[in-house]
């Protein structure tokens, strides 16, 4: 009973409920994938119990042995590699997570982080792989980086000027500028010279940018983490989710938008210019997604493959879960992002070490989307029944 | 002449049926994105009781059509249990809809893709013998009539190497449409998703009608991905149609969530797909050479068109815009 009394107000606090929530959703969501893995197990003569245990222990301590440190299984073989290309493939997740966070805040759904991302991609391989090499490769980066960003950014604003404008449902607009930016950048690359006609096999792909000298500083991350693609763009990320934490939380321009997005006739009736909070946050978060874009492709060795008009890219779209799962908290981001990231690399395990497919990672990862579309429900079953017992005790 | 009608309907056909289930489910007041991945869905379950049916030999080329109808069968099913998984959430859950149809979307193409790499052990599921076109399409030679004659334009083009697939679903459009315009049903249907509260006052369930028009939207949308990878991908499911759902949404928009309007859209937006898919062979006038190629606008640019002019006109007719009032809203007793 005491306990209880002590726990409660730290379970009335909204955070630690959306937290509850969140955690809930991740462990329904790998049980799920370990449920597949099971009934597969059963159901394929092929495959023996053993390896069905095995392809769950990599689900389950794929992530939290990289939650604590590099001290994994043995048998995993978890070491400063895998944290390092987790950390690396966390970056553009992390970017595009605040996209989404940041329109979520001021009441946007931004289902268009894909397209902003392509476009950010287009942006920066064209800059950094055109500019002149006398410039130094330094100047080139930062150019590139900038312009992804802008043109992210001008991606991004398209549906929110249509939404400030024709109060068009951005969710549709932006799955048409979606598809939209997959065929245009199909458009701008199919003629062009930057496709890789160096190396033999890469024909459906962009040079990587190390071919001209521009990649991302590794700031000796390589050293901590040997062997892996990690480099500073993890830390640019980081610094746009304090950046973002900040903007929203600590100034008069943040605490606008969200005001817009808590309730926007409260907010239009205290003189906030809903309009253009609408268009500039969609462009913030069309920036966020393209720089995201940035920092993967600048890194040097990671190639785009160009012919994009068949499918979006994923990062857009796990920027939602990794959202959903922070709660829309700036800096919670970061850690669900690496989360995502992690469920990434232990499906790749699995394909490497088991007979599953690396496809299980991204069931768990749908289906902790689906949850989290209704975990606050949950919560709220699971904290009503608790209030009802705790009624009938007394 | 015959080709581009062919190749026309062949995109236009499966187009205007997921619309339609786009329409249901947006007339009932849920917003189905998730559209795409129950194509997805409804493709794979569909290729693969192909497969099976043919590995286990019980049902042999001449049976080709009970075959195909079988087919059809079960990837409706398959598209109504998918869509349990929008309607639990939504209507049980007062789920985001808009979240939830993004996680079918990303949990669709995997669970696909890790079953079909379990059983295919590489990416593509396909028939397990012989092609679509020589089991499902009606052939002159397949029904004894004699393979140099000309039968005409209208028995050329619609009805010699087409597929019945496709008439079937040009059947179920119509009289769905007429379900939903004409009867009591279709009426409480659009109630709860235009009114819900006034819906309810008048003793209509409406979780049970946003149930009904989830799982008709689910029906139709696996129905019609199966009907567009069997005339279109040779019956073989991937894990992937391309965004085909993505335009059917659009097709959905530009028809006004009407059903006269989506199906001439849909010919309009199949057209361009046409063209993307085969531009440089295409010879409209039968002089010899190749126009649209001869253009040189990029095939990116027929691709894009179809979104990009949804995108003009949502943003000149959103006035008039026929969207469902209550689309999108999970519906709460209590609020008025």
């Amino acid at each position: 009973m005491l306990n209880r009394k002590a726990l409660s107000p730290l379970l009335k606090n909204d955070g630690v409920k959306s937290l509850c929530a969140s955690l809930l959703s991740i462990f329904l969501g790998l049980f799920t994938g370990c449920i597949i893995i099971f009934i597969v197990c059963l159901a394929d003569d092929e495959i023996t119990l053993k390896s069905g245990l095995d392809a769950a222990k990599l689900i389950l301590l794929g992530v939290f042995a990289k939650g604590r440190d590099a001290a994994g299984s043995l048998a995993f073989g978890l070491g400063g590699t895998n944290i390092g290309n987790l950390l690396f493939r966390a970056t553009p997740i992390i970017m595009t997570g605040l996209s989404v966070t940041f329109a979520f805040k001021t009441g946007l759904f931004n289902i268009g982080a894909s397209g902003q991302y392509l476009i950010g991609t287009a942006a920066c391989l064209t800059v950094a792989l055109s500019l002149p090499e006398a410039l130094p490769s330094i100047i080139r980066w930062l150019l590139a980086f900038l312009c992804a960003l802008a043109a992210g950014a001008l991606w991004g604003s398209v549906p929110g000027f249509l939404k400030a404008r024709f109060k068009i449902n951005e969710v549709l607009s932006s799955i048409m500028t979606n598809w939209i930016a997959a065929n245009l950048v199909t458009r701008i690359f199919e003629n062009s010279s930057l496709r890789n006609t160096v190396q033999s096999g890469k024909i459906g792909y962009i040079m990587p940018t190390s071919m001209k000298g521009v990649a991302t500083a590794k700031l000796g991350l390589d050293r901590i983490f040997s062997s892996s693609q990690i480099n500073g763009g993890i830390i640019v990320a980081i610094i746009f989710a304090v950046i973002i934490y900040i903007v929203l939380f600590k100034t008069t321009f943040g605490f606008e938008n969200r005001a817009c997005g808590s309730n926007l006739h409260a907010a239009e009736y205290a003189g906030i210019n809903s309009k253009r909070r609408t268009v500039l946050s969609m462009a913030i978060a069309g920036a966020l997604s393209g720089g995201g874009a940035a920092l993967y492709y600048l890194s040097g060795d990671t190639e785009f493959f160009w012919s994009t008009y068949q499918s979006l890219p994923a990062e857009g779209f796990n920027g939602i879960p990794v959202a959903l799962l922070a709660s829309n908290n700036p800096l919670g981001v970061i850690f669900t992002a690496c989360f995502m990231s992690s469920l990434g690399v232990a499906g790749q395990q699995l394909k490497d070490l088991t007979a599953y497919n690396e496809y299980v990672a991204d069931i768990i990862i749908a289906v902790i989307v689906y949850l989290s579309a209704f975990s606050a429900v949950i919560g709220q079953l699971i904290f009503a029944k608790r209030k009802r017992e705790r009624e009938a005790v007394k | 002449m015959t080709f581009l009608i062919q190749q026309t309907l062949i995109y236009a056909v499966p187009l205007m049926l997921i619309a339609l289930a786009g329409v249901f489910a947006e007339r009932s007041g849920i917003i189905n994105l998730a559209l795409e991945g129950i194509m997805i869905f409804g493709a794979f379950c569909g290729v693969l009781f192909v497969n099976l049916m043919q590995k286990s030999g019980a049902l042999a080329k001449e049976n080709a059509m009970s075959l195909m109808c079988l087919a059809m069968a079960v990837s409706t099913l398959s598209g109504i249990i998918f869509s349990l998984l929008l309607s639990l959430a939504a209507v049980n859950f007062s789920a985001n809809q808009t979240v939830t149809g993004t996680a079918l979307n990303m949990l669709s193409p995997a669970l696909v893709l890790f079953l079909i790499n379990l059983i295919a052990n590489q990416n593509v599921l396909s028939m397990a013998e012989g092609d679509a076109s020589s089991w499902f399409m009606i052939r002159k030679k397949a029904l004894g009539f004699d393979v140099s004659r000309d039968y005409g334009f209208f028995m050329e083009t619609f009805f010699f190497k087409s597929y019945p697939a496709d008439y079937i679903c040009i059947a179920l459009f119509i009289i769905l449409s007429v379900v939903l315009y004409k009867t009591r049903f279709g009426l409480r249907l659009r109630a709860s998703g235009e009114n819900p509260h006034a819906a309810d006052s008048l003793g209509i369930s409406v979780r049970k009608m946003r149930y009904l028009g989830t799982g008709i939207s689910g029906a139709l949308a696996a129905l019609g991905g199966f009907v567009f990878v069997l005339t279109t991908a040779n019956c073989s499911a991937t894990g992937d149609v391309a965004g085909f759902g993505f335009l059917a949404l659009a097709v959905m928009i530009f028809g006004n969530w009407k059903p006269l309007p989506i199906a001439l859209t849909s010919l309009l937006f199949g057209l361009f797909k046409c063209i993307a898919a085969a531009y440089s062979t295409l010879d409209l006038n039968g002089d010899g050479r190749y126009f649209l190629a001869e253009i040189g606008i990029s095939t990116s640019f027929y691709r894009m068109l179809p979104y990009l002019i949804t995108l003009v006109v949502l943003a000149f007719t959103s006035k008039s815009s026929r969207v469902p009032k209550a689309a999108g809203i999970p519906y709460d007793k209590s609020k008025r």
